[in-house]
């Protein structure tokens, strides 16, 4: 047993008063939960404080919270953890960000999360007629890849946590991207090109992201949302080659083609490329890129001024020293005829741990 | 006033399940849910569903095992309806999206479970029940015509003056405001009471809301006493640990390292039926071969490390997450846990209860499928199956009805019921205390082993509780997701719950199945082949009735694993 401080966020909106913190000590053995503090309050102090709760097991995905200012669920973050990482071992804990707050640390969920959920078609568009009398026959990998998706509990840590939705609250966001990804590499799917079209061409769609990885590090279920998103935009351009209004086709091939070539990112290659197609001091930027490259301009004036930019850098980028190692990695991925998704059902949280693994498949009889 | 054809209670798997059904078949439907229907307690089925698709297997093989693990007191009739149609519904599902684990041909691959004779779970991972859940909730917001009501709390089952169900009463938690429901069917689906007992690996939203309100209008409860024990669920906090587990091939051992079940089903050993698993091991603990924590052990370590990562990744969550152990590893202490209702709302095999345009479906219903001992991935089954004919059945019997005449009344009643307790004096015990007591005292006299003086003991404690729960005090004063007023109305259900469980384990003066006496250790077919029914009778004692068994080709033989 330990003492710790819990302070929570507390918000009555029938008082017509601000949120506010509120300090309470519970007495809990470290490897309980936030929850089970937070209940021990509700037990014998106050049980007007709202929190939604229900397995305590981390499967409901009920208790999204944000404890010492990170998105996480309250059922599975331990209490001794919590005291360790927070100021003068006090425990803070908020309602979710990015939604609006109904009362204490209850969040609208149906506001912002559902109905992003809702904007990705989420449910099963099936390429055919399902079989009579027996399942879709689909190879098992496929079934294991979708299931790293499939394992989201819909709690909303990764909404809470997007620094895109931050600045962008029109975002469609990781969770419901990563619902989407459960379709497009669902194989039964029947409508994988039109689902990746339509969320590359929306300027809130996958290209929004912006590959802070909040999202990865806060979900409690390790679906990684974000490796879900590039998926997404893998299959978009890789698969079905769809260029879209908002420049991600342009710019991963600029981002990729610019390191094969140079090793590290030649920053200043990067806007036009995205924007057009080729060199732009060779001239070969397409004129609607103008606009766009016009409209970037203050950013590049910005890193000129604080040196961030120098003309040098600009225009001269150097190669690495041993860019054919650069080059031999690409070329071992190109000579792959296939792409490889690898996902925790298929090699684990460590896949150093696989030594001594036997390769036995499942045992059916 | 929200006026729909058929009104589902609950949206887990049976809740939804009887939704798309009854949409199916054409009624408008609405289904209502105290908290958002993905957050459902049918997430925690981890392990399976069953179903004899393979050509090799078929569904008498399945139906005979479940009777048998039943330990013959599932209706038989219900249990080959069950089976027969759960290719079918396994089907389903499949085609709806669900990311079932395909073999090396790219079918459904399959696992093995306890006190099955054939190898015939499929699974998703250990999270089949969550993807199924997740699934039928894509399905619920594709079919856009079901209206759903999500965190609103029903707090009681409306009856027109001839008895029919007419509809029901239903907080908004969102603002406090109580409705008044029409419709010409309910049909609960509100899962099962294990928070009557603590620990459980149940939610805490696991209260027998709709069990307390079926028993309030009059429905009687049937084979209450039959509460499963899980064997493999983590000590103190109680959660689950799949028995996909032993499915996979780890194995149970006490604490001078000898793998007991060898004594007690040597042919299946791990794999026999749960209450014989959790017998055993309780033994082992009751006579000091356990650990110091009152636990046995289980060992995962004996399975390939890869069938683990795609297997069995979300008990190596719990597993690191709640009790600090890698089970990859090293074995980890396990002991019986409170899991299971069996008994629930007695219903026919089309969900309807007693009460006329009420059904009930899942592990609320006893139809019975499950008798005195549910078999794991039966319950999954049970769920989709009866869900499923139950919103169908509704739908097609409510065809010509006139429109149902709910009373405000019952409405009034219920703003004066919940206004009492918001503004009565805070002079009474906390809803956490009564609770407290209450988990406390089933976990100690209504368990695995159970006796005549404990069980009278837990019945003078659960009837002291259910009057000190009339006066129990309240913090929330507020409208806005008021849990505290919500908490106090279950706890009253749950009293009723447990009450009900106490009275049928006094009653039934055997063992079998789940309920095991010590005072009768053995199973007596002669007295006791037979189902116990719970009427409520106003405020006195419930009455107590019995019903036949069905038994339609199974005679009752010794029960060996």
């Amino acid at each position: 047993m330990a003492d710790y401080k819990l302070k929570l966020r507390r918000f009555d909106p029938e008082s017509g008063n601000a949120a506010y913190w509120a300090d309470f000590d519970v007495e809990l053995p470290p490897e309980r939960s936030v929850l089970d503090g937070i209940l021990q309050v509700k037990d014998r102090e106050d049980a007007s404080i709202g929190i939604r709760c229900s397995c305590r097991a981390a499967i409901c995905g009920s208790c999204g919270v944000r404890i010492n200012g990170k998105s996480a669920l309250a059922c599975n973050t331990r209490i001794g953890d919590a005291a360790e990482r927070g100021r003068d071992g006090v425990i803070t804990v908020e309602p979710m960000g990015n939604m609006p707050v109904i009362k204490d640390l209850i969040t609208d969920m149906e506001a912002v999360h559902w109905k992003k959920i809702r904007r990705v078609v989420p449910w099963l568009l099936p390429k055919e007629e399902a079989p009579e009398g027996r399942e879709y026959i689909v190879p098992a990998e496929a079934m294991l890849d979708v299931t790293q998706a499939m394992a989201c509990i819909q709690c909303g840590a990764c909404v809470s946590a997007c620094l895109s939705m931050e600045v962008d609250p029109e975002f469609i966001g990781p969770a419901a991207l990563a619902k989407a990804y459960r379709f497009v590499g669902d194989p039964r799917d029947g409508a994988h090109e039109e689902r990746l079209a339509d969320l590359a061409a929306d300027e809130h769609g996958m290209y929004d992201c912006t590959h802070c990885f909040a999202c990865i590090e806060v979900c409690p279920k390790e679906v990684a949302p974000m490796s879900q998103i590039m998926r997404l935009r893998r299959k978009a351009t890789g698969d079905y080659g769809i260029k879209d209004d908002n420049n991600g086709y342009g710019h991963e091939k600029a981002f990729v083609g610019l390191i094969e070539k140079y090793g590290t990112l030649h920053e200043a290659q990067l806007l036009p490329r995205s924007f057009g197609q080729g060199s732009l001091i060779r001239g070969q930027t397409e004129p609607k890129a103008v606009k766009q490259l016009v409209e970037s301009l203050p950013t590049g004036v910005r890193g000129l001024r604080t040196g961030k930019i120098t003309p040098r850098k600009a225009l001269l980028h150097p190669k690495l020293p041993d860019q054919k190692q650069v080059r031999r990695i690409f070329k071992e991925i190109h000579s792959h005829d296939e792409r490889l998704e690898l996902n925790l059902y298929i090699v684990g949280e460590n896949p150093a741990d696989e030594e001594g693994a036997t390769a036995e498949g499942s045992q059916e009889s | 006033m929200p006026q729909h054809d058929v009104l589902v209670i609950g949206a887990g798997l049976a809740g939804q399940r009887a939704a798309l059904a009854a949409a199916e078949g054409g009624a408008s439907v609405a289904i209502i849910s105290k908290v958002h229907p993905v957050r459902s307690h049918s997430n925690a089925a981890q392990g399976g569903i069953n179903a004899a698709l393979d050509p090799q297997d078929t569904w008498e093989s399945h139906a005979f095992d479940t009777v048998k693990g039943s330990d013959y007191l599932g209706d038989q009739d219900a249990i080959e309806i069950m089976c027969r149609e759960a290719p079918e519904e396994l089907l389903e599902l499949e085609h709806w999206g669900v990311t079932f684990h395909r073999n090396e041909e790219g079918r459904l691959g399959k696992r093995a479970f306890g006190g099955a004779s054939a190898a015939r779970t499929y699974y998703v991972a250990d999270i089949t029940g969550q993807a199924i859940l997740h699934v039928l909730y894509e399905q619920l917001m594709k079919h856009e015509e079901v209206y759903r009501y999500e965190e609103w709390f029903t707090t009681a089952l409306v009856q027109d003056d001839d008895g029919r169900i007419a509809g029901a009463v239903t907080r908004n938690i969102r603002d406090g405001a109580l409705e008044l429901f029409s419709a010409r069917a309910v049909i609960l689906a509100t899962g099962g009471n294990g928070q009557i007992c603590d620990p459980t690996t149940n939610a805490l939203i696991c209260t027998g809301d709709g069990i307390a309100m079926a028993y309030r209008v009059g429905a009687p409860l049937m084979d209450m006493e039959m509460i499963q024990y899980h064997p493999t669920t983590l000590a103190g906090l109680g959660l689950l640990i799949t028995e996909g587990a032993r499915g996979e091939g780890a194995q149970l051992y006490n604490a001078q390292g000898e793998r007991f079940m060898e004594k007690y089903a040597p042919n299946k050993m791990e794999l026999a039926s749960r209450d014989v698993v959790s017998r055993a091991e309780q033994t082992e603990i009751n006579e000091g071969r356990g650990f110091p924590d009152g636990t046995v052990a289980l060992d995962v370590t004996v399975v390939p490390r890869k069938r683990i990562h795609e297997a069995l990744r979300e008990i190596v969550n719990v597993g690191r997450d709640f009790a600090g152990v890698d089970i990859t590893k090293e074995p980890i202490h396990i002991k019986p846990g409170n899991h299971y209702v069996m008994g629930g709302v007695r219903t026919d095999i089309h969900g309807q209860t007693s009460i006329p345009g009420l059904y009930a479906a899942g592990e609320c219903a006893c139809v019975s499928v499950h008798g005195g001992n549910r078999l794991g991935a039966n319950s999954l089954l049970d769920t989709l199956v009866f869900g499923r004919r139950s919103g169908a059945h509704a739908a097609h019997a409510i065809k010509g009805l006139p429109s149902p005449h709910p009373s405000r009344e019952s409405l009034l009643r219920e703003q004066e019921m919940i206004q009492e307790i918001i503004s009565r004096d805070r002079t009474g015990r906390r809803v956490s205390e009564i609770k407290a007591e209450l988990g406390a005292t089933m976990d100690k006299y209504v368990a695995v082993f159970r006796d005549k003086d404990g069980l009278n003991t837990a019945l003078e404690i659960v009837r002291r509780l259910k009057e000190e729960a009339q006066t129990v005090a309240v913090d929330d004063r507020g409208s806005v997701f008021n849990q505290d007023v919500l908490g106090a109305l279950e706890l009253q259900f749950m009293l009723d719950n447990a009450e009900a469980v106490v009275v049928s384990a006094i009653e039934r003066k055997e063992s079998r199945g789940a309920q095991f006496r010590t005072d009768f250790p053995s199973r007596n077919d002669e007295e006791w082949l037979k189902h116990i029914n719970l009427t409520r009778n106003g405020g006195a004692d419930p009455e107590v009735s019995y019903s036949e068994v069905t038994m339609t080709r199974w005679e009752p033989e010794e029960r060996k694993y």
